[in-house]
């Protein structure tokens, strides 16, 4: 009995801090800005409780425009970011052994340790009017005038698949990992040809992992601010943006916190679609 | 295994494969005839996983040729190739039900559904797991696993399967059971096996022919009870079966005889074996099975044998019918072990007993000592 108690108090110190993380920092912050959003503004500081803001969101095309568009860009740019992961993780993965796997590893980390501000200006010295990318071309004599490159869809994207790249090369690398070569072997002597035994062998290992990759990377893109801000410029319709402007601009707090809830809402909704598609679980894939 | 070349459903002709400077495997030369169950035998590390992985296509030899039905197919990608492996870890594939991993080779050669799902049924049926086909493979036992590894290549009727020690996972009462299993599969499937292991009962029992191998070389190749009872080297004869052990030089060689002192000072007479001269004043290593060695109570039954020890026993090691007695040698302190006969007639043996031992010269072999070779 005594044993039990103490037990129990042991698990209860133990969780108490993520707790306290919970409530303090995520869920009262939330509550609160769930109140805020269901406030609608009839005069001068007094409010109503009411949908009018989300109901603002379904109405003003502006809006769930720029939500779609953000929606969109985020899962063209998951796929680009699985695409490309997916090869150099099976490389890092199945191909290499000891110190080229680790040392490879490692430098899919080392942009890391840079502040994400700090790598979008990298990528703003090189593709803006007067940058690296630009000089080059001038140079070799491609292009006769300087190239502006920021500023567009596809500077977005390089940004936003570069930024996102480790989120998916780690689960990538570590799903493929724990996939026995035998079986890649057996897939080939029962006759399989790369591209059946990558269907059929390989993806099917792999899922768990391009499933919590591309989650991942699919929040990180649509909850992304600085990237498309600073390479997309005035025009990255990005929604994030729109919260800020809403917030921090027109300081229209109750609308940006309806907004913050539609996104929280509709990625949510997002990522369960692509769940039921690709008929994985949420436990199987982060378990 | 000098049959004419034609009826070999594989073959290797001076292969060789090295890694470096290192030859894992050093100028082999084999055939396999159709519907044979052969092995390789030896101890990890001797090249034999190198063999067979050029067999199955995923090594390429340095030099010499593989024939699969006398057509040479160094040049040909494991998944043309008219042979399938076994793996060790069995490598089923764990998200497809037992019935699409049997299926899985038939798909691919693009055969038609019905004529797959026919032929996996008669598949589960052969391999005794009708009703199985829809679960998944964790729900088999390993057992059973093993029977759909093999059922998952032999669907594809190739020309030989290749099992890479397949046994080595399972359980001592299992892997018993799945020998028997496995030369019952090889008589109705009428494949041929070529089968690598470094567990000598499992070539010992379910092979036609055995090669035994060691640092990259094939030692003898024969029928199990060739290798048992005919050894041509002293790796042979020292890892095929148990023996006893001496290590001597030889004092005297007659027609067919040699007198030996071994290094701790017995007087053995043997029969020299494995071909190679042996003179006077040269060393050889001396081998007699446990079974050969008479065991007595009284000096007068061993009489007429040529290599006569006395002896104490130092304990019984009781195992059925493979019991042994431990007997140490009385003049040099050596320790033999002996069979005990299954008549149960030395069941009363009490430890420190004063037995004696005799064995035959033609039971004693003895092979020129190979310079390291201990």
């Amino acid at each position: 009995m005594k044993l039990q108690t103490a037990t129990r108090l042991t698990l209860l110190l133990l969780l108490a801090p993520i707790f306290l993380w919970l409530s303090i920092l995520i869920i009262l912050p939330h509550m609160d800005m769930f109140l805020i959003s269901l406030h609608e503004k009839v005069g001068l500081r007094t409010y109503e409780l009411s949908f009018a803001n989300y109901a603002e969101f379904f109405t003003e095309p502006l809006y769930w425009n720029t939500f779609a568009r953000t929606a969109i860009m985020s899962i063209i740019a998951t796929t680009l970011t699985l695409l490309i992961g997916f090869p150099v993780s099976y490389y890092i993965a199945k191909m290499l052994r000891g110190r080229a796997k680790n040392f490879l590893f490692l430098l899919c980390l080392v942009p890391f340790w840079v502040s994400e501000l700090v790598r979008t200006f990298g990528w703003m010295i090189l593709l803006r009017e007067s940058g690296i990318f630009s000089g080059l071309l001038q140079w070799t004599g491609l292009a006769a005038g300087p190239v502006e490159m920021l500023y567009n869809d596809a500077s977005i994207m390089v940004g936003l698949v570069y930024t996102s790249m480790l989120f998916m090369v780690v689960p990538l690398v570590s799903t493929l990992d724990s996939l026995d070569d035998a079986q890649v072997e057996a897939g080939y002597d029962l006759g399989g040809n790369a591209y059946t035994v990558l269907r059929t062998i390989i993806i099917p290992h792999a899922m768990p992992g391009i499933v919590s990759g591309c989650i991942v990377v699919f929040m990180l893109t649509l909850g992304n601010y600085l990237t498309p801000v600073l390479l997309g410029g005035k025009d990255s319709l990005w929604f994030t943006a729109q919260i800020y402007t809403q917030f921090i601009t027109r300081f229209n707090w109750e609308l940006g916190a309806a907004f913050g809830f539609l996104l929280l809402g509709l990625s949510s909704l997002i990522v369960w679609a692509g769940l039921k598609l690709s008929r994985q679980t949420l436990t199987e894939t982060m378990g | 295994m000098s049959d004419s070349s034609e009826n070999f459903d594989l073959e290797c002709r001076n292969l060789v494969r090295n890694y470096g400077s290192f030859a894992a495997v050093d100028n082999v030369s084999f055939g396999v005839p159709q519907g044979d169950f052969f092995s390789i035998l030896g101890p990890s590390g001797c090249g034999k996983t190198t063999i067979l992985r050029m067999m199955a296509g995923f090594d390429t030899p340095t030099s010499g040729d593989i024939l699969i039905k006398n057509k040479s197919v160094v040049d040909v990608p494991p998944n043309k190739r008219p042979v399938n492996m076994v793996f060790q870890q069995l490598a089923l594939f764990p998200m497809m039900s037992v019935a699409e991993n049997i299926a899985y080779g038939l798909v691919r050669k693009g055969l038609g559904k019905s004529e797959i799902t026919e032929k996996v049924n008669s598949a589960l049926d052969r391999i005794g797991l009708p009703t199985s086909g829809g679960k998944t493979i964790k729900q088999l036992s390993g057992g059973q696993q093993q029977r759909v590894a093999i059922a998952r290549c032999l669907v594809l009727e190739p020309a030989a399967l290749l099992l890479d020690e397949p046994l080595g996972a399972l359980d001592l009462k299992l892997r018993e059971h799945m020998k028997v299993e496995l030369k019952k599969m090889q008589d109705q499937f009428a494949t041929t096996f070529v089968y690598i292991t470094h567990d000598q009962s499992e070539a010992l029992v379910m092979s036609n022919h055995v090669a035994v191998m060691n640092a990259g070389r094939f030692e003898q190749i024969g029928t199990p009870q060739e290798l048992y009872y005919h050894p041509d080297t002293s790796f042979v004869a020292g890892f095929v079966g148990d023996s006893n052990r001496w290590h001597g030089k030889v004092v005297g060689v007659d027609k067919d005889s040699v007198k030996v002192i071994s290094t701790d000072g017995v007087e053995l007479l043997a029969t020299p074996a494995g071909g190679d001269p042996l003179s006077a004043g040269g060393e050889v290593d001396i081998f007699v099975r446990p079974e050969s060695v008479v065991l007595s109570e009284t000096e007068d039954r061993i009489a007429g044998m040529e290599n006569r020890i006395d002896g104490e026993l130092v304990s019984v090691l009781f195992n059925g019918a493979n019991s042994r007695a431990l007997i140490r040698d009385r003049q040099t302190g050596g320790e033999l072990d002996v069979a005990l006969p299954q008549t149960g007639e030395f069941s009363n043996l009490s430890r420190g007993q004063h037995v004696h031992l005799g064995w035959g010269m033609t039971q004693a072999k003895a092979f020129v000592a190979k310079g390291a070779s201990k």
